[in-house]
């Protein structure tokens, strides 16, 4: 047990180990000033100092990390299924959401604020925007990716095209759904502080951009810090999620 | 009753067209027991398809019970080549999936199901995942499938193709005891059985269909006479080395 965690895990740390101290002495070596690179110790000193309030912004970010990721799921696989059973909507469909798809997410949050004012649903509709396109096209390709033979199957008991859907499409679908979540779990971050560093009054992003303009880096890359916890706790829970519901996909 | 009449198909690739089979006549009665045999890619299993109604023949006829077979044909159990089990779906739960399929209550064939997984060896896999069994193994959970509902007619394409040499004889046996051998002859099953061994094919066949490379064509239809019901002892009879022979025969004329 423990050599192959340690095996498993070792690597990685040892890594970031190095990468700290190296980070540490940094800047009394290269005799940089704190607001160019603070080190860990100050970073970490920042994040845990809660004159800032933290769990303000955290909740913030997480709300809208969260409701951009759930929109994105749904659309997305609701986007899919259309697409997946009717050839002349994804012939209408499937252009469109390229289109979208294209749009730099970046200039288009702007308008999203000028149409639905300041809050979190502007923030969290950017984060959709950013992570529903591999979920549409992972659906639509788990639900149309069948085996001939599994759909003869069908065939052979007569079963109706709703079954085969039920039966025999959407579960082989959902490894494919499952993984293209993992991806929409780290856009969905990137949608939400792109959001914020639009114009927000409060959340990680924002944090960011206020501590950037009074030159207080370490408090900026506190919330750096802040937002990729937040990643990394999704992202393992859409692993976590995904090994539990679908263990016959050998998904990484 | 299987009637099939000038069959042919011709698969259209993106490679070009390819004929698989040719002019293919032969009849299959009520309760009979029909062995095909025939060299790798002479269109045995592309037989059984144009019979189950799965792809069409590009010519000639085909009828199932007197009538013409334009769709999939019902009341059939089909095994096919590859296991072809759902991998998200438990052993059991995949044995069960015709009666899903077909709209009648799963509950009601749990236990049928269970025995006939007892039955080819597999009783202490029910609860396990398909990529947890062998190829062999597959293939067996795949029949029980194909058996849950009990159909009068069992279209079956190399379903012991990968099984050891012990295993298969008494898969054999177990076939013949579910075709209904015991009985006077009513109330057996129809079955179309592709194989790849010849010996196969005579210890279970009424009658055994040789056919030739592609584009496959009927090279000899050979009635197999063995007494019935046959046994272990039946493998070591002169007739059935001397059935097995003629089979060689016309395999090799025809190649
Ligand atoms: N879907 C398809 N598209 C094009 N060609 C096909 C298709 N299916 C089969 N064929 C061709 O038809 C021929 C017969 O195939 P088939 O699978 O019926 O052979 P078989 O007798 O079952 O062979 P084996 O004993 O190896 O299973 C082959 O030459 C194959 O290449
Ligand atoms: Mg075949």
């Amino acid at each position: 047990m423990l050599p192959g965690v340690l095996r498993r895990y070792a690597p990685s740390a040892v890594l970031f180990a190095v990468v700290l101290v190296a980070w540490q002495l940094a800047g009394p070596v290269f005799q940089l000033r704190e607001y160019l690179l603070p080190g860990p110790v100050a970073v970490v000193r920042a994040a845990l100092n809660f004159s800032i309030p933290w769990h303000e912004h955290i909740w913030i970010t997480t709300l809208e990390i969260l409701g951009g990721f759930a929109v994105a799921g749904v659309a997305g696989v609701l986007l899919g299924v259309a697409i997946a059973w009717s050839p002349t909507l994804a012939r209408a469909l499937v252009p469109f959401l390229v289109f979208v798809n294209t749009l730099p997410k970046v200039a288009v949050a702007p308008l999203f604020l000028l149409w639905l004012g300041y809050g979190i649903v502007p923030n969290m509709l950017i984060a959709a925007l950013i992570g529903f396109f591999p979920v549409v096209i992972n659906t639509a390709v788990g639900l149309t990716q069948v085996d001939d033979e599994l759909l003869d199957l069908g065939r052979v008991f007569g079963a109706p095209t709703w079954k085969v859907f039920l039966k025999i499409r959407l579960p082989n679908a959902l490894p494919y759904v499952l993984s293209a979540l993992k991806i929409t779990a780290t856009a969905a971050v990137v949608g939400a502080i792109v959001g914020e560093f639009v114009a927000s009054q409060a959340g990680l992003g924002t944090v960011i951009v206020n501590a950037q303009t009074n030159l207080n880096t370490p408090v900026a890359f506190a919330a750096l810090v802040w937002i990729s916890v937040i990643g990394l706790l999704l992202y393992g829970a859409v692993g976590l999620v995904a090994r539990w519901w679908a263990p016959w996909a050998d998904t990484t | 009753m299987i009637v099939l009449d000038g069959v042919g198909m011709t698969y259209e690739a993106a490679s070009g067209p390819v004929e698989a089979v040719r002019d293919v006549a032969f009849e299959v009665g009520d309760g009979e027991f029909v062995a095909l045999v025939g060299p790798s890619g002479c269109g045995k299993s592309t037989l059984l398809r144009i019979v189950a109604g799965l792809r069409p023949a590009t010519s000639g006829r085909v009828s199932v019970e007197g009538r013409a077979v334009t769709r999939p044909i019902p009341n059939v159990g089909m095994v096919f080549q590859a296991p072809v089990l759902l991998k998200w779906r438990a052993i059991l739960d995949n044995v069960l999936l015709p009666a899903e399929l077909s709209g009648l209550k799963a509950e009601h064939y749990r236990s049928r199901a269970e025995d006939l997984l007892r039955l080819v060896g597999l009783g202490d896999f029910a609860a396990k995942f398909p990529r947890e069994l062998s190829g062999g193994m597959q293939q067996r959970a795949s029949l029980c499938r194909a058996l849950l509902l009990d159909p009068p007619l069992l279209l079956m394409d190399e379903p012991f193709g990968a099984l050891d040499a012990m295993t298969r004889d008494e898969m054999n046996l177990e076939l013949l005891r579910v075709w209904g051998e015991a009985g006077t002859g009513a109330g057996r099953k129809t079955v179309v059985f592709v194989t790849h061994s010849i010996p196969e094919a005579v210890f279970l066949a009424d009658r055994v269909v040789v056919m030739t490379p592609r584009p496959g064509r009927i090279a000899r239809v050979v009635p197999v006479g063995l007494p019935r019901p046959r046994t272990v002892a039946t493998r070591a009879t002169a007739e059935f080395g001397q059935l097995s022979l003629e089979i060689y025969e016309a395999l090799t004329a025809a190649a």
